[in-house]
């Protein structure tokens, strides 16, 4: 059996879109938050591997067609950016003024406990970009002089948490704004939270969409300025 | 075949963007290059919207998907994540919400004041 799946390229990707489907068919069917596609989809996969005892590296070799599409798919982001251009355009102030202060909020927020809890550079490093898209989170992450992958792990469970924080946020905070909400989604937790913002609404996801490429690129040119103020 | 030249062309960009991170002194990734060159692309009219669209919006479509590989691998990292367990965990928890509810109150009230501007400049106008 182990010798078929470490020879197989093609079971893993099939393995990802059943588990996936299935966190899917689930999450329609109960409606629940914490039903996500992809955290149900992940713990699927994470059962089946640890119950027939599959190596991690083989499950990862043969779904790596699935996360090559990642870069392409980041990229594509360029897509709902032009398409809501417009939109853009009319509220471009309040949009950056939102995700500026909530990529600031975030590197803030890691700065200082990087000083209060007394934490080395490389973690703090690694959980600067905790808030965008891993693609580009766990380069930044890298580049700074992180632990990509655990920053990865970080950035996914950030995702996951965003959206199943995300209305209770809204309600919480009064942020009734479609715009807003979308923005607020995207900030904070990328392409994971801009999958529960696209179940939303038309106007949360591709605000949500946006916040994803416009915070990722402001995190990646003002984390290397907040690394430098760590201790 | 469409489809096809539709993903091409995301590669290229993809492409331009791994050769820019790499000649670039700057710790900008290679994805965040083809997306701001797409950009400029869709802009400009050097790419047109049709030449991309459904192809870019299936990927982006996908996203949670991708993903899932990944958030395996999180399981391989678990102790790892221990021993930083509690930055962590506040890094993932508190700081996400408070990341979201600053970002959101801070665009609704400068979209709101906009808005208010706009509509008593049109009233301005009427009378």
């Amino acid at each position: 059996m182990i010798d078929f799946l470490h020879s197989s390229a093609v079971w893993g990707v099939l393995l990802t879109i059943g588990a996936f489907a299935l966190g899917t068919w689930l999450n329609r069917k109960t409606g629940k938050a914490w039903c996500n596609p992809l955290l149900l989809g992940s713990i699927f996969v994470i059962v089946l591997l640890s119950a027939l005892d599959i190596p991690y590296a083989d499950y990862k070799a043969s779904a790596s067609p699935v996360s090559y599409l990642l870069l392409p798919a980041t990229v594509s982001l360029a897509i709902p950016l032009y398409e809501k251009w417009e939109l853009l355009q009319k509220n471009v102030v309040a949009i950056l003024a939102g995700i500026l202060s909530g990529v600031l909020t975030s590197l803030g927020s890691i700065m200082a406990m990087a000083w209060i809890l007394k934490m080395e550079h490389i973690q703090a490093a690694t959980l600067m970009p905790k808030s965008v898209t891993t693609a580009i989170g766990m380069d930044v992450a890298a580049a700074l002089g992180g632990m990509a992958p655990l920053a990865g792990a970080v950035i996914i469970l950030t995702g996951i948490v965003g959206s199943l924080i995300a209305e209770s946020v809204c309600r919480i905070c009064h942020i009734q704004d479609k715009m807003s909400k979308g923005i607020a989604i995207g900030t904070a937790a990328h392409a994971i939270g801009t999958s529960k913002a696209l179940q939303m609404g038309e106007i949360e996801g591709a605000m949500s969409g946006l916040a994803i490429a416009v915070s990722g690129i402001l995190t990646a040119f003002l984390a290397p300025v907040a690394a430098t103020f760590l201790p | 075949m469409k489809y096809i030249f539709q993903f091409c062309r995301i590669l290229a960009f993809c492409c331009l963007g791994e050769l820019l991170a790499k000649l670039l002194p700057l710790p900008i990734p290679a994805s965040v290059y083809g997306l701001i060159l797409l950009v400029i692309a869709l802009k400009t009219g050097v790419v047109k919207l049709e030449q991309v669209k459904e192809t870019g919006l299936f990927l982006t479509g996908i996203f949670p998907l991708l993903f899932i590989p990944a958030a395996v691998g999180t399981m391989e990292l678990v102790e790892e994540l221990g021993k930083m367990w509690l930055p962590c965990l506040l890094a993932i928890i508190p700081v996400t919400a408070l990341v979201m509810a600053v970002s959101g109150i801070v665009t609704q009230k400068v979209a709101r004041k906009n808005t208010a501007k706009i509509s008593a400049k049109e009233a301005g106008c009427r009378d």
